[in-house]
């Protein structure tokens, strides 16, 4: 008995624990981070964004979300219920379940798993599935629309962000995420990579469905796209879904391309890796509130474009010059 | 290895529930959402066998891209469910008929499989030690270096296939209004805007 305590039910506490850990911070910054893009776009457009709740307003996203708690939840007539229902989770817990490879310090992670990023290809090639469930099952033109949108927008510009992580993982000689990052002490991978960067922090908007693409909500010609019948907390676990997919996709912008934990200089070293790697995602999460607030939404046609004919070309040929000459110059490491 | 086992059979159980559900789902949005999670549960046998590379491949490909598509196809189809299901009763007697026939030659060949005793040790000679290096790094190492005839070949008859689909479908539609970028961006102003002193009272023809 004592064996199976200390064999199982210690390591089972101690996985559940650091779970705890992780996703309980999360949370609390998906609040925050819709709570932060009100301000800045507000503060872009010269005006003062929410704060009337609590100190500077930032008790706002706990009134919202108690609103949404307290509304009703509607389930369209010939929707598909267990579907409509289950199409929310899906979107909320795979941006939960990419955070078990993601590593915040050194050491600091919940799984070191040799494929760490292809696992975290995988979650992000299924986001697609929350949507194209919620559009179908919502038995709506709409949300129908928005959701074959989505379906081919997603997958395409995951094709060209699969060429960059092959280029990055090519440069750093593992898929194991901590090996990534240590890979870059001395030179974080944007400098060497520096269009693959652009392009990918291009294709992660596309891919989370932000500004200038998020097509498959365009309020002015799809009502609200694939969310159009959604209420009350399956709206919500839509929303707080998308923000966490953003602070995902940052984290893995920071990984792969500034260095993960690392700090800049090498005499900075004494400040802990946690802060620099929460300094990475804030600084590429209000890049894309930027975005944004900035540029206008790009038509459909102009969106297919751009994935198909101009970042996938460029990734493959930024593909064939790194593996070139990585061995060219005996770099390739082993 | 209690976990292991625990998980091996919650894995298997759940595969083979969700691939019967596949057949009997009524509606046939709702077959592929369960073919996924069989795609899943086989993918957690993948990683039970320490073949996590496999695994993370059969979400990527087939989860990720293939069953997108079948999803795809499958809604943008307006399938009526009565009308497939019209037939069944008529139909099942040759469907029967077929399934007997390939459980008899499955158990045929089965019956008279023989192993030849030197097939194991050549079937593990090209294999890197696993315990130096992790299979990812082991399985490029076989295909790149014993098998890369064979793994081009392959690439070859894909690519094939593409250019065959594309070829096959692709018309010239005549009225279809395309963005040409290059046209767009050469523009001069001088071409599109002319700037004419207008004669009070006159007007411009």
């Amino acid at each position: 008995m004592a064996e199976f305590i200390a064999n199982y039910v210690i390591p089972l506490a101690w996985i559940l624990g650091k779970i705890l850990l992780f996703v309980v911070p999360l949370l609390v910054v998906v609040a925050y981070v819709t709570y932060a893009e009100r301000r800045i776009i507000g503060a872009m457009q010269m005006r003062i964004g929410p704060n009337v709740v609590g100190p500077f307003g930032l008790l706002q996203p706990f009134a919202d979300a108690v609103k949404l708690l307290t509304k009703e939840t509607v389930l369209p007539t010939g929707s598909s219920p267990v579907v409509f229902l289950l199409a929310p989770m899906v979107t909320f817990s795979l941006a939960m379940i990419a955070w078990a490879v993601i590593p915040v310090s050194e050491g600091w992670l919940i799984s070191d798993i040799n494929v760490g990023m292809l696992y975290l290809f995988a979650v992000s090639s299924l986001g697609v599935y929350g949507i194209v469930m919620a559009g179908w099952a919502s038995n709506s033109r709409y949300a129908f629309l928005g959701a074959m949108r989505s379906a081919a927008q997603m997958v395409s510009y995951e094709v060209s962000i699969g060429f960059i992580m092959i280029c990055v993982l090519l440069t750093a000689g593992s898929l194991n995420l901590s090996e990534i990052v240590n890979a870059q002490k001395g030179m974080w991978f944007f400098i060497p990579h520096l269009p693959m960067f652009v392009i990918f922090f291009i294709s992660v908007l596309a891919e989370t469905n932000r500004h200038p693409f998020d097509l498959p909500e365009a309020e002015s010609e799809l009502v609200a796209g694939f969310m159009t019948e959604y209420s009350s907390m399956a709206f919500a676990l839509f929303f707080l879904g998308e923000y966490a997919n953003m602070i995902m996709m940052s984290g893995i912008v920071s990984i792969l391309f500034l260095g993960g934990w690392l700090p800049p200089f090498e005499a900075l070293s004494f400040i802990p890796g946690i802060v620099w790697f929460a300094l990475k995602i804030s600084f590429c999460l209000f890049l894309m509130i930027w975005v944004r607030a900035t540029f206008p939404r790009y038509r459909y046609d102009q969106l297919m474009r751009l994935g198909w004919k101009v970042f996938l070309p460029m990734s493959l040929i930024w593909l064939v010059l790194t593996a070139g000459y990585l061995v060219y110059t005996g770099k390739v490491p082993v | 290895m209690i976990i292991a086992s625990l998980a091996f059979y919650l894995f298997s159980f759940i595969a083979v529930i969700s691939a019967l559900n596949v057949i009997f789902q009524r509606n046939p949005v709702h077959s592929v959402l369960w073919l996924i999670l069989t795609f899943f549960n086989a993918a957690g046998l993948f990683v039970l066998l320490g073949a996590e590379f496999l695994a993370m491949l059969l979400i990527v490909v087939y989860v990720g891209a293939v069953a997108v598509l079948f999803l795809f196809v499958v809604m943008m189809l307006d399938i009526n469910v009565t009308m497939i299901r019209e037939g069944f009763m008529k139909y099942l007697p040759v469907g029967a008929f077929i399934g007997v026939v390939l459980l008899v030659e499955l158990a045929l060949v089965y019956g008279g499989w023989a192993m030849s005793p030197q097939a194991e040790a050549l079937r593990l000679a090209p294999t890197p030690d696993i315990t130096q290096i992790d299979n990812t790094k082991a399985l490029g190492q076989i295909m790149y270096t014993q098998y890369v005839y064979v793994f081009q070949a392959a690439g070859l008859v894909l690519l094939v296939a593409m250019i065959g689909s594309i070829v096959l479908t692709l018309r010239r539609r005549p009225g279809v209004r395309k963005q040409n970028i290059s046209v767009q961006v050469s523009r001069r102003k001088e071409e599109t805007v002319e700037v004419v002193k207008v004669p009070t009272g006159k007007g411009i023809a």
